[in-house]
């Protein structure tokens, strides 16, 4: 979908600030402007914090510096005020759990993030229901909670050639604790008719950013979570209220939920745009993610001080389920050995993997991939080539078809710099 | 209470399979019917619940100029928001693609399955900075304007809410409905 990195963007061409301007000029850009900081209503970030604040909400040492960067280096905010996709340093995380302040940004064509006070919040449930019902965020604490954890990937999460580091290739997933209320639980409660097939939900953002998702799926495990790793869920993933659509593509999971229509059919709105497809397979692989894995060290941009025997490490995950195995080649994918999964596993979560992994000095090519409790096994890019009849070198110049799950190798060289070589 | 809820609930069951379901919690308020309405911007591919009102392409002409060029391009293409009117020629878009990513290959007008599509995100998410402020009678104007510059429809043509779930969209047949259950393994890769 969004391409992570275009020549464009880098060195803005003379037409671009050309209409840059114009567009400036416009009314429009001006009433946008001023709407923006009305919308934001942040203070710029004090340069330090007594310790009287920092007593009251901590902050990380002033020694890690590891950040979130825009895709594309477009900036986020714009100077119209808008956030566009922003990705997760996966290269400096451990464990499962991505920090909130550190989780992924993806926007509908690019949002104001807006500042909503929960106690005027509603989310409405209406359409193919027995009893539409509008809650607000503490009637939805009157039903039971549960709290899982799953990832979100942007469909826009593909590895291409010019991405230099694993932040750039894979930085569009991340993994949270989120707390709320099952969706099935809420639509019980409203009387789901019976021909009712699908779910529309709606965001309260300015673009109002709708997406589609089968009732079946609605019933299965969706969450309208108001909590995010143990506190309420950080605006930029959507306070106070976001529709969790486990395994499946990171549009879906409605941010500032503020409505679910439940209908008969797909209604295949703007937001679902990135779905439509003629072939049927093509519209299925951007569902439900696949299995998928990447290193994160050794990765790209790091470099290896020496041979030796270094902690290889990595997230895998899939929309499918559990992970059962993770298996790493140092070879190209001539010899694949097992990894040990490093922590927690959960279903339709990133899950830690590692192994001791010796190091002799020589250029290698290192890569993971992941089976699934479906049996479902990573593809390669060659795999997903010979798949759709298309060349073994489609997708140098091509996207991949649905979302990419495909392995991702990185080069070692002999000076124990390491490289993106998809 | 419970006892009587839970005994309404059994002849309800009796009753039919849509009202077999009863609520459990007593939670949330219900809306009016015209609270739903007010609320209910989406717009179901066979246009029922699109609002009164009508639009030409010549009138949409006026409307693009004055609310949507500046971002979009004055001919509908090459400006720094998505590409809306397919060009004769190829114009390059001088911004990175937004989410979703639009090129000459899927302008709302040749991409999407409905025209009822096109209707609801230009009601909801347009014109920048001052979305869902268009009246219907615009968003009719601009879906017809957009429409005819992409030779979908004529020009006279009125766009209404009979008229515009009608409009034979070139791409209507290109939107695969994948089927999805719980546990159903993705079409690829093949199972192991």
């Amino acid at each position: 979908m969004n391409s992570k990195k275009s020549p464009d963007s880098k060195q803005p061409t003379d037409s671009t600030k050309a209409s840059r301007r114009k567009f400036l000029a416009t009314g429009a850009a001006a009433a946008a402007l001023g709407a923006a900081k009305a919308a934001t209503g942040q203070a710029p970030a004090a340069e330090t914090k007594s310790l009287k604040d920092l007593i009251a909400y901590g902050e990380r040492s002033h020694y890690v510096t590891s950040i979130r960067v825009p895709v594309d280096e477009r900036p986020s905010p714009d100077e119209f005020g808008m956030t566009f996709h922003v990705l997760t340093p996966l290269q400096d995380t451990v464990g499962i759990i991505t920090p909130s302040s550190l989780h992924f940004i993806g926007t509908h064509r690019g949002s104001i993030v807006p500042d909503i006070d929960p106690k005027q919040h509603r989310l409405l449930i209406h359409g193919m229901v027995d009893r539409p019902l509008e809650f607000s965020v503490d009637d939805l604490k009157h039903f039971p909670s549960v709290s899982r954890i799953h990832f979100i990937e942007c469909l826009g999460n593909h590895s291409k050639a010019d991405d230099k580091t694993v932040q750039e290739t894979h930085g569009l997933t991340s993994c949270s604790e989120w707390t709320g209320v099952l969706v099935s639980t809420l639509l019980k409660e409203c009387g789901v008719q019976k021909d009712a097939s699908w779910v529309v939900s709606e965001g309260a953002e300015e673009v109002k950013g709708a997406g589609s998702i089968r009732l079946a799926k609605a019933m299965d495990d969706c969450i309208v979570a108001y909590g995010q790793n143990g506190e309420p869920i950080r605006p930029q993933q959507g306070f106070p209220l976001r529709l969790v659509v486990p395994g499946f593509e990171g549009m879906y999971n409605t941010k500032w939920l503020r409505r679910m229509k439940v209908t008969d059919r797909y209604y295949m709105t703007y937001n679902d745009y990135g779905h439509i497809a003629k072939d049927e397979e093509v519209a299925a692989l951007t569902f439900q993610w696949g299995p998928k894995s990447v290193i994160t060290f050794p990765s790209g941009g790091q470099k290896l001080p020496g041979p030796g025997v270094y902690q290889l490490t990595g997230l895998a995950w899939s929309g499918g389920g559990v992970v059962r195995r993770v298996e790493v080649s140092p070879d190209g994918g001539q010899t694949w050995k097992d990894a040990e999964i490093r922590g927690m596993v959960h279903p339709k979560a990133h899950t830690r993997f590692g192994m001791d992994w010796k190091w002799d000095g020589r250029e290698c090519v290192l890569q993971s991939r992941c089976t699934d409790e479906l049996g479902q096994v990573q593809p390669s890019r060659a795999e997903l080539a010979a798949f759709f009849k298309v060349a073994p070198d489609y997708y140098k110049a091509h996207g991949v078809q649905g979302s990419d799950n495909t392995i991702q190798p990185w080069r070692v060289a002999s000076d124990g710099s390491v490289h993106n070589a998809i | 209470m419970r006892f009587s809820v839970r005994l309404s609930a059994l002849i309800l069951c009796t009753c039919g399979a849509a009202m077999a379901q009863s609520p459990t919690y007593g939670v949330g308020r219900t809306p009016t019917a015209e609270e739903i309405r007010a609320a209910d911007i989406t717009i179901s591919p066979d246009g029922k619940n699109l609002p009164p009102g009508k639009g030409t392409a010549k009138e949409g002409e006026q409307i693009f100029a004055q609310k949507c060029a500046a971002c979009h391009g004055e001919n509908g293409s090459g400006g720094l928001a998505p590409m809306l009117i397919k060009p004769e020629t190829p114009v390059k878009n001088p911004a990175p693609c937004l989410a979703p990513c639009i090129g000459p290959g899927n302008v709302m007008a040749l991409h999407a399955p409905y025209a009822t599509v096109m209707w609801d995100f230009i009601n909801r998410g347009m014109p920048f900075a001052q979305e869902g402020s268009l009246k219907p009678d615009e968003v009719y104007a601009l879906t017809a304007f957009l429409l005819y510059k992409n030779g979908v429809i004529q020009e006279n043509e009125v766009l209404d809410q009979n008229s515009l779930p009608q409009v034979k969209m070139p791409n209507r047949d290109g939107a695969a409905i994948p089927d999805w259950k719980p546990g159903m393994p993705r079409p690829f890769p093949a199972k192991h």
